[in-house]
């Protein structure tokens, strides 16, 4: 009989990853949490000593009481930025890094779990683009008229294995919690992670230094996904409540934009859509999906 | 006195609140409220201000209000000069109300399917989109006899009315809940209708309206 396991259909590059799960602050102790990942049913709880367990479900509740001593057939689990990781294959060993998150002074913050309709690979190009600022995010990250995407560069690095964007630049209204006037703003974009992306962004509190917002996908199935947000901030003056509240903002506004993206599934062949220059990186990224092998969330070239 | 909204971005009974107190012009203090992931809308500091744990909050000088439709009620009644928005007829206020319980059944179905699909809520999610369902294709019909005899409001009045503004967001929304709007024509025109009402105001998730084709 032909297996119907759903673990079966996931390309191996995707299943060995690490995936992201949960806030770690909001999974429940001694209490069940449930949640998909790439088709799988997962339950989720974390122990006395506050650490994440994770396996697959069966018929388990959400709210159930549990002892986490009880399970034994666990998933791997590690835990990266305030939140849970894990994988359903053989993962490496850590995590991709974000050294910026230990700097003390820093206000690292989840800014919520949220579910999107459309895969994993749509949601890290979109958080990619810039083109879609003036009209989507008006007033905050972008206006009329100042509305090109000016000239900027994107890598693979072999070292590190990820797409990095640098030099983009964009006139931005309001560009962070802690802004008072419109500014030029630089950006850099990693994706260090096949549905994870990591951006810098000039920070208006500290010419210096960068805040960082990070957006995390959980691939629920090949065309639904979870994103969760991280913020790590340079701001004296903002409370997380006030800081979650406007990348919700920006966030909400992205949301029926990707939700309106068809296919769901992010096509990977470069005549499947025309690119304009403000696609640069998403191009590098559906290419470096392309050669990773990666065939989860995707339509992938034709062979 | 100043006006205090406890408010959250993303909540559509908060934005009802933002939408009238903007076309009214008043100028209000936002105190945000970490709804999700934070709940605070269940913390004991929130639940002295309502005890029901649901947002909006409006606090008017020392009048702590909740209740998104019966705050609409309270700021039309106080501060709309020209009396349209929350008219004093009987008869109207009945059929005003009557759509403000409309918009309540609108938030346990359609906002209910998107706190489902979005914000990872129990709700059961086929059963809250056959119920939004059940709604928008009422609200269509009345909506489309409406046009034929010149009325372009849920009320019976020549002007948009509270039942408009609480009724509007969850149905902009509703994709959000995996309810599509395709098939109700009518209500589609009345969210056109309502987004060219003077001071309009969007929020996250609802795009401004194009300009009306000049009439024929």
């Amino acid at each position: 009989m032909p297996s119907i396991d759903p673990i079966d259909h996931i390309d191996p590059i995707t299943r060995d990853l690490w995936q992201v799960i949960a806030a770690t602050d909001e999974l429940p102790v001694g209490q069940i949490q449930r949640t998909t990942l790439l088709d799988v049913p997962l339950a989720m709880t974390r122990d006395s000593a506050g650490l994440p367990v994770v396996w697959r479900r069966s018929d388990e509740e959400a709210g159930d009481d549990v002892d986490p001593e009880n399970i034994l057939d666990r998933l791997p689990v590690t835990t990266g930025y305030g939140f849970v990781w894990t994988s359903l294959g053989t993962p490496s060993a850590a995590l991709f890094p974000i050294p910026e998150y230990a700097e003390a002074d820093r206000k690292n913050m989840s800014c919520g779990s949220i579910g999107i309709h459309v895969s994993a690979p749509r949601a890290v190009e979109n958080f990619l683009d810039m083109g879609h600022f003036p009209y989507v995010h008006t007033d905050i990250l972008g206006a009329e008229p100042h509305t090109e995407v000016k000239e900027y560069d994107v890598e693979v690095s072999e070292e590190r294995d990820e797409v990095l964007a640098t030099r983009c630049r964009f006139m931005q209204p309001r560009a962070a919690k802690s802004a008072t006037h419109a500014m030029e703003v630089e950006y850099v974009y990693r994706v260090p992670h096949p549905f994870c992306s990591v951006l810098y962004k000039s920070c208006p509190e500290d010419e210096n230094r960068r805040d960082v917002i990070a957006i995390f996908l959980q691939p629920v199935s090949e065309d639904r996904c979870r994103a969760h947000l991280l913020q790590s901030m340079i701001d004296s003056t903002s409370t997380i409540t006030d800081l979650r509240r406007f990348q919700q903002t920006i966030f909400g506004q992205d949301k029926p934009i990707l939700e309106n993206q068809y296919p769901k599934r992010l096509p990977l062949d470069p005549r499947a859509e025309t690119p304009i220059r403000a696609d640069k990186s998403a191009i590098a990224y559906r290419r470096w999906l392309s050669q990773k092998g990666i065939t989860y969330g995707v339509i992938p070239m034709a062979s | 006195m100043t006006i205090t909204l406890h408010d959250f971005e993303l909540s559509g009974n908060c934005y009802k609140l933002r939408l009238l107190m903007s076309i009214l012009q008043l100028r209000y203090d936002i105190v945000p409220v970490d709804f999700f992931p934070g709940r605070e809308h269940k913390s004991d500091a929130f639940l002295r201000l309502n005890p029901f744990g649901q947002l909006p909050v409006l606090q008017d000088g020392d009048l702590t209000l909740s209740d998104s439709g019966a705050i609409l009620a309270y700021l039309a009644r106080r501060y709309d000069a020209s009396g349209q928005w929350f008219p004093d007829d009987p008869a109207v206020t009945a059929e005003v109300l009557r759509w403000h319980a409309v918009a309540d059944d609108i938030t346990a179905t359609a906002s209910a399917a998107r706190l489902a699909l979005g914000f990872d809520y129990p709700f059961d999610l086929e059963k809250t989109q056959a119920g939004a369902h059940r709604i928008f294709r009422i609200i269509d019909e009345h909506l489309w006899f409406g046009e034929k005899s010149g009325r372009d409001w849920l009320a019976s009045p020549a002007h948009p009315t509270t039942a408009d503004i609480a009724c509007f967001p969850y149905v902009m929304l509703s994709e959000e809940g995996g309810i599509s709007r395709q098939d109700y024509p009518a209500l589609r025109r009345w969210t056109d209708r309502v987004r060219r009402i003077p001071g309009f105001i969007v929020m996250s998730g609802i795009f401004p309206a194009g300009p009306a084709l000049p009439a024929a």
